[in-house]
């Protein structure tokens, strides 16, 4: 069951990252400021563990890795119900993602998981 | 009504620079890189000024300077540091406009919340923590007639301190007030997106500071903020933000076994019970003011009473009422000072806010009032503004589980004590909440059964220097206020000393 996708932007920047940075990493947040946005990190930068749960390994063309997604499986128990959409809009969010210095932001979209 | 003229225009009460480097040991320094980056007004979405784009070297030097001026700072007097304190409020104070201007214009706030609020809170803290160095005093134990323990506080040294973009000036000043009054040196960095109201306050007070007491570097946090949480060299990182990001401070933290605070946020409960609706007198208006605090700074408050809980007994007039009251708000120019909400502080936040709009109806949630961004126009055009927005559905839904950090409120009914209780704590986040009732028991031990390191109880959005702000559950680790903040700047060092002559007889 697919629980997470890319819209076209998000690979084009994932592609963008990749070639920067070398193979990446999401973690979706929780909390304010920049809550509930997903940081993108090198992979293995955040360290994950029992806690957290692997939503997808998104396949991306032109990028050798699989990207993971990750979410804290507290955070997922109230998420779970949701499909997300990972995509792309101008800003300038703050936290460690790789994405900010880009002037974009990684942005979640979800609509209802279907039956 | 009057307007304020933006930073920079005719009969502007202040300007910014056209672009501001890192401030680093009493002056102005050049990235090493060279980067700079733009930086909008949430107003307008225009860029007004560009600052450095730190990295690693930047961080490092701001280190140093701060290094080398910890030591003498450590040792001067409480009595020497909270003058200097004192004198930072009053400079404040006598600039209070100028500050507001500047904060409005970065942040996109309603100045009038900056004059009543933010800068005044802001003064205050210093003066607070000015008193409370004064007043704090060491211990000692009689450990036997010729041995004491002598407990005696000082400084942790070079702490790092990381800023939200909510409220620029105040968050900095909740993390800088204990921090100097106790004795440290600070690495401070902005958020990237407001990165700059911050240099104009240190414009205002610099020359009542040593050179590198306070060090600014900005940037990015992947460029700057991760090698300042990364630092061997600073004793403690303190910073405002949200759980993943906290999660990657601590993990960094370890590494150098250095210890953090976190303010993550939450997704504060405001409970209304039926006892409310008893009269329709000033209470009863103030529990409305209170059910309509979720639009406070367009809703980018870590403690946004952003679920409404409201007994079934009186649900459909007080929520009837607070539906009216939050139509009654005036949505403009920021810089108005009738203006109540005014912009978010970013294009990316007003984009996740709309998006949180959209699975909220997808998830059944009927909007009752806004649901929609505000298209104001005029000079407005291209600002990141949102219609003050409630909407009704059930606990379960994303939008009652997750800080929109929008002018958004969540409404649910519940039945009893006990439902109101669970559905108030049925949350990963525990720092703030609001209980409104007419009966002092009830509040009281709701107050207690509340799983939040904050209950405001008939009251919200209150923040004097002199309480204790924090969370339970996923919202953070320490305290922010009240003296006790104290002790997340300071070591204890422990003299055990012995004064008898006469040797143990082990060896």
């Amino acid at each position: 069951m697919e629980r997470v996708a890319l819209t076209p932007e998000a690979e084009d920047l994932l592609r963008l990252l990749t070639d920067k940075h070398g193979p990446l990493m999401f973690h979706q947040s929780g909390g304010c400021c920049d809550g509930s946005s997903p940081m993108c990190y090198q992979r293995g930068e955040f360290r994950t563990g029992d806690s957290d749960v692997l939503l997808a390994e998104l396949e991306v063309e032109g990028v050798k890795d699989p990207v993971g997604f990750w979410m804290s499986a507290s955070q997922f128990a109230y998420w779970s119900h949701t499909h997300l959409t990972v995509d792309v809009v101008k800003g300038r969010g703050s936290g460690f993602s790789l994405d900010a210095p880009e002037g974009v932001r990684f942005l979640i979209r979800s609509r209802l998981m279907e039956e | 009504m009057s307007r304020y003229a933006a930073p920079g225009t005719e009969g502007a009460l202040m300007t910014y620079q056209p672009r501001y480097d890192h401030w680093i040991g009493g002056t102005y320094v050049a990235p090493k890189q060279g980067g700079y980056f733009e930086n909008p007004t949430p107003v307008n979405g225009q860029p007004f000024t560009e600052v450095a784009r730190g990295t690693a070297e930047d961080v490092e030097r701001a280190v140093d300077a701060a290094h080398e001026a910890a030591g003498a700072w450590g040792r001067t007097s409480p009595a020497e540091r909270a003058q200097i304190l004192n004198k930072i409020a009053d400079r404040m104070e006598a600039n209070l406009e100028e500050l507001a201007v500047a904060e409005t214009w970065e942040n996109g706030k309603p100045i009038r919340e900056c004059l009543a609020a933010d800068l005044p809170l802001a003064i205050d803290h210093f003066r607070y923590f000015a008193g409370v160095i004064r007043a704090q005093e060491g211990s000692l134990s009689q450990i036997d007639e010729d041995t004491v323990a002598y407990h005696l506080h000082e400084p942790l040294g070079v702490v790092a301190q990381i800023i939200p973009w909510n409220f620029p000036l105040l968050m900095a000043v909740w993390k800088l007030a204990p921090a100097l009054a106790a004795g440290n040196c600070v690495v401070l960095k902005p958020a990237e997106q407001t990165p700059v109201s911050i240099h104009y306050w240190m414009s205002l007070i610099a020359d009542l500071l040593p050179p590198g007491v306070i060090n600014i570097v900005n940037g990015f946090g992947a460029e700057a903020g991760k090698p300042l949480a990364s630092n061997p060299r600073v004793a403690k990182i303190a910073f405002t933000g949200e759980t993943t990001t906290g999660r990657l401070i601590m993990q960094y933290a370890s590494e150098n076994l250095k210890p953090v605070t976190l303010e993550l946020g939450g997704k504060s409960p405001n409970i209304f019970f039926e006892d409310v609706s008893d009269d329709g007198d000033d209470f009863y208006d103030k529990a409305l003011e209170g059910f309509t605090m979720f639009a406070l700074n367009q809703g980018e408050v870590c403690t946004c009473p952003s679920r409404a809980l409201i007994q079934r007994s009186h649900y459909r007039s007080f929520l009837d009422a607070g539906i009216e009251r939050t139509e009654a708000i005036v949505q403009g120019h920021p810089l108005d000072t009738d203006t109540m909400v005014g912009a978010q502080a970013s294009n990316d936040q007003l984009e996740k806010v709309l998006s949180y709009l959209d699975i909220g109806r997808q998830e059944g949630a009927r909007v009752l009032s806004g649901g929609t961004r505000a298209e104001l126009g005029g000079e407005l055009e291209g600002g990141y503004y949102v219609r003050p927005t409630i909407l009704e559905g059930g606990n379960q839904m994303r939008v009652f589980q997750e800080e929109i950090f929008g002018p958004v409120v969540s409404v649910t009914g519940f039945t009893d004590f006990d439902d109101a209780m669970e559905i108030a704590n049925d949350t990963l986040y525990g720092l703030g909440a609001g209980v409104w009732t007419r009966n002092g028991t009830r509040a009281y031990r709701a107050g207690r059964a509340i799983q939040a390191g904050r209950v405001w109880t008939n009251c919200f959005h209150a923040y004097p220097a002199h309480a204790a702000f924090g969370g339970y559950k996923q919202s953070g680790i320490g305290r922010e206020t009240h003296k006790m903040m104290l002790d997340h700047y300071q070591q204890t060092k422990n003299l055990l000393v012995s004064y008898s002559a006469q040797k143990l007889g082990l060896f």
